[in-house]
């Protein structure tokens, strides 16, 4: 760790005190909460409104403003938490054990949009609600890891190893994310490729996807704001017996 | 780093390769079982079993779809585009999408004489989204069924 510069060192060292992510953090919310409402307001009103229907499918191909962002952050969430994993068991950090606790629920809640999302589709453009092909089952095993990561936190009475526990799951867990991402390349299925992709041209006019831009940015607004209220709520629940949290608590009640 | 994290961190990368590795071969193992639909070639090559519950898949064959008057039996020819074509009939409701030059998947039996009994089939979807205007300019036309005669519902008829 020689190489590291020492801002970023004691930047890292600070990280690791709950006070100091309560303390910073406070005055993000309002802001991150604002421009996400902005921009899900404006996408959504667009996409769902204003932009041309598809000349297939009609209006319900607009169910991609909330699929694609809610199955993007799905997995981005839960890469975030294996991430937290690795830092919890190899720096023993208290913070990113209080991060995994809130991500879990947050990413089930986009999973079960994005799987929900996509079987209203399904109806109209497939034929059917439902069908076990390689991207929708690893999509479902995706949500049964969030659960069972939520679920095993709960199940574990010391919090020190439901968070180790947790930490190993979501770490063996994260294998699903690149089968999720290359399930449609590996074998076939009925759900189609990627519609958007980082190093090709979207395959649809800017009218079509400037909105899900904007969505997409709302979103991971919304989830950003969703985990740090989250953690911040947490921090003051593991800490409430500290000498900060009991003195916070007092200022506001006088 | 300390020592002993290097160490936490290095068994943390074991065991996720050691995952990793697993998954993989396991999931090559079922690779044929998890493909959902057999495409035309396999089928044309006689690697799909007979008579059984299976999915086949492919393009719609342009020009290949007729309807027998009277009945609800359609019959189509599947194909990947790349010379192998399989016969399919079906009877009952085709998906909206459904239309000549579009993916289907279908479920149902292969017959001894090659032709694909279908008891349902689906429609599967590319990456591509296009507005009515944009398609029409580049001579797409929306699949059957779904003949456009919008603008034309007596909606001009009142005062």
């Amino acid at each position: 760790m020689k190489y590291i510069p020492d801002g970023l060192r004691r930047l890292w060292h600070r990280m690791g005190s709950p006070r100091w992510f309560y303390e910073t953090t406070g005055s993000w919310v309002p802001w991150l909460a604002a421009s996400a409402a902005l921009l899900l307001g404006v996408g959504t009103v667009w996409g769902l409104a204003y932009a041309p229907p598809d000349y297939l499918q009609g209006d319900s191909f607009r169910i991609i403003y909330i699929h694609v962002p809610a199955a993007y952050l799905a997995q981005a969430g839960y890469m975030l938490m294996a991430v937290c994993g690795v830092v919890l068991l190899v720096w023993r950090m208290k913070l990113a054990d209080m991060v995994m606790a809130t991500v879990a629920p947050v990413g089930a809640a986009f999973t079960f949009l994005a799987l929900a999302t996509g079987s209203i589709w399904g109806k109209p453009t497939w034929g059917t609600y439902w069908i076990w092909d390689a991207r929708i089952t690893s999509v479902l095993i995706l949500l049964f890891l969030y659960l069972g990561i939520m679920g095993l936190r709960r199940a574990i009475e010391r919090p020190e190893a439901a968070g180790r526990a947790c930490a190993i799951l979501a770490i063996v867990g994260v294998i699903n994310i690149p089968i999720i991402k290359y399930s449609v390349d590996w074998w076939m299925t009925l759900h189609q490729p990627a519609t958007f992709s980082v190093t090709s041209a979207p395959a649809m006019p800017p009218v079509m996807w400037i909105p899900l831009l904007l969505n997409v940015l709302g979103f991971n607004l919304l989830f950003a704001v969703s985990v740090i209220q989250g953690t911040r709520t947490e921090v003051l629940l593991r800490e409430r017996r500290t000498r900060w949290v009991t003195d916070l608590c007092r200022q506001e009640r006088a | 780093m300390h020592p002993k994290r290097k160490q936490r961190l290095l068994v943390i990368g074991v065991l996720v390769c050691g995952v990793g590795l697993t998954t993989a071969l396991v999931l090559n193992a079922l690779n044929e079982n998890i493909n959902l639909f057999y495409p035309p070639d396999q089928i044309v090559a006689g690697l799909a079993p007979i008579d059984q519950r299976i999915r086949a898949g492919g393009m719609v064959v342009e020009g290949s779809v007729f309807r027998e008057t009277g009945s609800m039996t359609v019959s189509f020819v599947i194909s990947d585009l790349a010379g192998s074509n399989v016969p399919v009939t079906f009877e009952g409701i085709l998906p909206n999408l459904f239309g000549e030059g579009q993916g289907i998947v279908a479920n149902g039996r292969l017959g001894a004489d090659g032709v694909f009994v279908a008891s349902e089939v689906l429609a599967k979807h590319d990456e591509n989204y296009m507005p009515a205007e944009l398609a029409a300019m580049q001579g797409r036309k929306p699949p059957m069924g779904n003949t456009v005669n919008a603008g034309s519902n007596g909606y001009s008829a009142g005062g």
